[in-house]
């Protein structure tokens, strides 16, 4: 239950969210916020590595999502998905453009600029890995990650056998560590392909 | 494996995320993995093209219908669930994670490795048949195996790779370390594995929410309701305890056990002197959210505390922590209290939302007094930021007050008391009597309070009588100190007579505030 590692919240909510916002009810995007600013942020701020660009991301997809709450498809995954989706591509948007608007002096090599995408982008992979990985697996990364437990506590914290923790923990990373791969190209689908 | 087919090599190797030794895939390549041996399979590929970046813009894969990751494991942690025992390892050999199973057929697993294997040098056959499990092991031969501990106390070969895991986020004891550090320098699959999933720990952040600047929030909101103005707008009243609220909660949000069960003092003025209780970080929590279970079932939710609770707030905060010991002193999950706190935060704002303007003068009980619901939720804002600051102080945390405007409404809110409590006062002995009494309605003896500070401004109290109007024309004392000073006097962390503040004028009026003042606070 605890947050350090958020999870994804159940389907029924992410719809519920959804009416809400397209009802236009100020407490849902309050609640939007509470549970996505953090994330849309630390997505914005590893693409941009700026606290005003990551600000102004943040500003640009929760106006976004509330003024465009249909544009979300639950069939195409969470409601968190979708809006690390948005902050990511966004904030790649901002940096590239950033890049083109000044171009002289203390602009990144396209080399850099490229090396940095490509290091948020397995951050953000990451972290949905983490987000939707099984809550065992999650439980015991964050015992032995947040709380420095290890793996024979973590076990006894946990219930389980200390095999079962070790292959808890091996196999969490195994999975976390799937995230440097580039996921297929796609096409994307309707509404998810261009700037915000 | 993946269905996914596709140019790229990678498809295959990493497709179902799990794959074990063997598989091909290269380590991801950081500079540590210098000293470690080759990958057994033979030399690393070259690296995939690098991606376009819109490419990156696709991610998360599950959005064009297939991230490999989280699939396999639902499966396995089935499996798990169903068996107390380890179940399938995540990749395919049959030998790991059955270790008691496993007959020593050593090519069922590759260590050391049976590709070409220049840094660890010819192998033995000995170690090369080195049993899953049970067998006498012979000591590597290889001059790169390191003495260690496991030369005394051999782990089987599918035990140290069960600890890779482990090892990676330094999980294991010192001699478990040793023997799976040493066994990497002749075990190239483990050794890739090893480096893997080392790497993978780097992957393990938190999102920086802590540095979250909470005026953002204020901000994003009112840029959001700028373009699309709400339909069911919050009422304004209830602002203060929304932001409040979400301040709190991102302090709490990256909480290690440890810190919920952190020591907490809670203080407060009872009325003739200070007085507090200890308790911990979740059972701050828990106190926050029957109290504001108070204002939940005056709305018509549910109360926490279920039917027939006390009314009070200390009564109920009593007997939640008398009945719920576990959830006071930290015996049940680290954060559970908190999203029950927060969930009822959340359906409190919503549900005045919906209500409309009809309900800002419900009456809130709280026992022996009872606010109009729209002072409730300024009583539950300053609770909550008088809270966050004893959790803050009690983990060594920077707090910041306040907005401006929030906290002038507190602030007000206090003042709008301050009559009813002095004249409670008064009546319990507490207080001087009354010197100049007026009709109701017209201008007494009156105090100017005045509080420096962005949230701040002039309030002036009526002194003898509730009734009576305060004007500034009457003042007969004044009371002068920042908000910073004010906060710490109204929430009973100071005592009344050494609170901050410039005074001046009749000295029993002012004494007689500065009491009534701390007086507000409680539990």
């Amino acid at each position: 239950m605890g947050g350090r590692m958020a999870n994804d919240a159940p389907p029924r909510w992410d719809r519920r969210m959804q009416q809400r916002l397209a009802r236009g009810e100020a407490a849902a995007l309050a609640e939007l916020y509470d549970r996505f600013a953090s994330l849309v942020h630390t997505l914005a701020h590893r693409v941009l590595e700026d606290e005003t660009g990551a600000d102004r991301v943040t500003r640009e997809v929760f106006g976004y999502v509330w003024e465009n709450p249909d544009a979300y498809d639950p069939q195409q995954g969470s409601l968190r998905a979708w809006i690390a989706m948005l902050a990511q591509r966004q904030a790649v948007h901002r940096l590239r453009a950033s890049q083109t608007a000044s171009a002289r002096g203390d602009t990144l090599t396209s080399e850099a600029l490229e090396e940095r995408i490509r290091e948020a982008s397995v951050a953000a992979r990451a972290d949905y890995i983490v987000t939707s990985m099984p809550a065992p697996l999650r439980a015991a990364l964050e015992l032995a990650y947040f709380d420095r437990r290890d793996y024979r506590q973590a076990a006894a914290a946990l219930g389980v056998t200390e095999d079962e923790a070790r292959r808890r923990l091996r196999l969490g990373l195994q999975l976390l560590s799937t995230a440097h791969v580039q996921p297929p190209r796609a096409v994307s689908p309707p509404g998810y392909g261009r700037a915000l | 494996m993946t269905g996914r087919g596709g140019p790229d090599p990678y498809d295959d190797a990493y497709g179902e995320g799990s794959g074990g030794p063997g598989d091909g895939r290269d380590g991801p390549g950081r500079g540590s993995d210098a000293d470690l041996p080759s990958h057994p399979a033979g030399p690393p590929r070259i690296p995939p093209p690098r991606p376009a970046a819109e490419d990156s813009g696709h991610w998360p894969g599950a959005l064009e219908g297939g991230i490999p990751a989280p699939r396999p494991p639902t499966a396995d942690e089935a499996a798990a669930e169903r068996a107390p025992e380890p179940g399938p390892e995540p990749d395919p050999e049959p030998t790991a994670g059955s270790a008691p199973d496993a007959t020593p057929t050593p090519e069922q697993h590759p260590c050391p490795g049976p590709g070409p294997d220049p840094a660890s040098g010819p192998e033995p056959p000995a170690a090369a048949s080195l049993p899953a499990s049970g067998g006498t092991p012979v000591p590597p031969a290889t001059p790169l195996a390191a003495p260690t501990p496991s030369a005394a106390h051999p782990f089987p070969h599918d035990l140290l790779r069960s600890l890779l895991g482990a090892w990676a986020l330094t999980a294991c004891s010192q001699e478990e370390t040793a023997a799976v550090e040493a066994h990497l320098n002749h075990c190239p699959s483990c050794a890739e594995e090893a480096l893997r999933l080392r790497d993978a720990v780097g992957l393990l952040h938190t999102e920086h929410s802590l540095d979250l600047d909470p005026m953002l929030r204020s901000r994003v909101l009112a840029g959001c309701l700028g373009r699309r103005p709400a339909r069911i707008p919050m009422p304004g009243w209830a602002g203060a305890y929304d932001a409040e609220a979400a301040r709190l909660d991102a302090l709490l949000r990256d909480m290690g056990e440890a810190e919920w069960r952190a020591p907490v003092r809670l203080k407060w003025f009872d009325g003739r002197r200070l007085t507090s209780r200890d308790t911990t970080v979740a059972g701050v929590i828990g106190h926050l959210m029957v109290v504001d279970g108070i204002v939940a079932a005056s709305l018509g939710l549910p109360d926490p505390m279920g039917a027939g609770a006390p009314g009070s707030p200390l009564a109920r905060t009593e007997a939640y922590w008398h009945h719920e010991p576990g959830a006071a002193y930290g015996a049940g999950p680290p954060g559970a209290v908190r999203e029950l706190w927060r969930e009822q935060g959340h359906a409190l704002v919503r549900t005045v939302s919906f209500a409309g303007r009809g309900v800002a003068e419900l009456d809130v009980p709280y026992g022996d007094f009872a606010l109009p619901i729209r002072d409730a939720f300024l009583d539950r804002a300053l609770e909550c930021w008088v809270h966050a600051g004893d959790i803050a102080e009690a983990i060594d945390y920077p707090y910041e007050p306040p907005a401006s405007a929030h906290l002038k409404a507190m602030i007000d809110l206090c003042a709008r008391l301050l009559p009813g409590t002095l004249a409670e006062r008064r009546r319990a002995g507490l207080a001087s009597p009354p010197r100049r009494l007026v009709e109701a309605g017209t201008p007494g003896r009156t105090l100017h309070l005045q509080v420096e500070g962005t949230g701040g401004g002039d309030w002036y109290i009526p002194l003898d009588s509730p009734a009576a109007t305060a004007a500034p024309e009457e003042a007969v004392a004044t009371i002068a100190l920042d908000q910073e000073a004010f906060y710490l006097l109204a929430s009973g962390h100071v005592p009344p007579q050494e609170a901050a503040a410039g005074l001046s004028g009749d000295t029993e009026a002012i004494r007689d505030v500065l009491f009534a003042t701390a007086s507000l606070s409680r539990l």
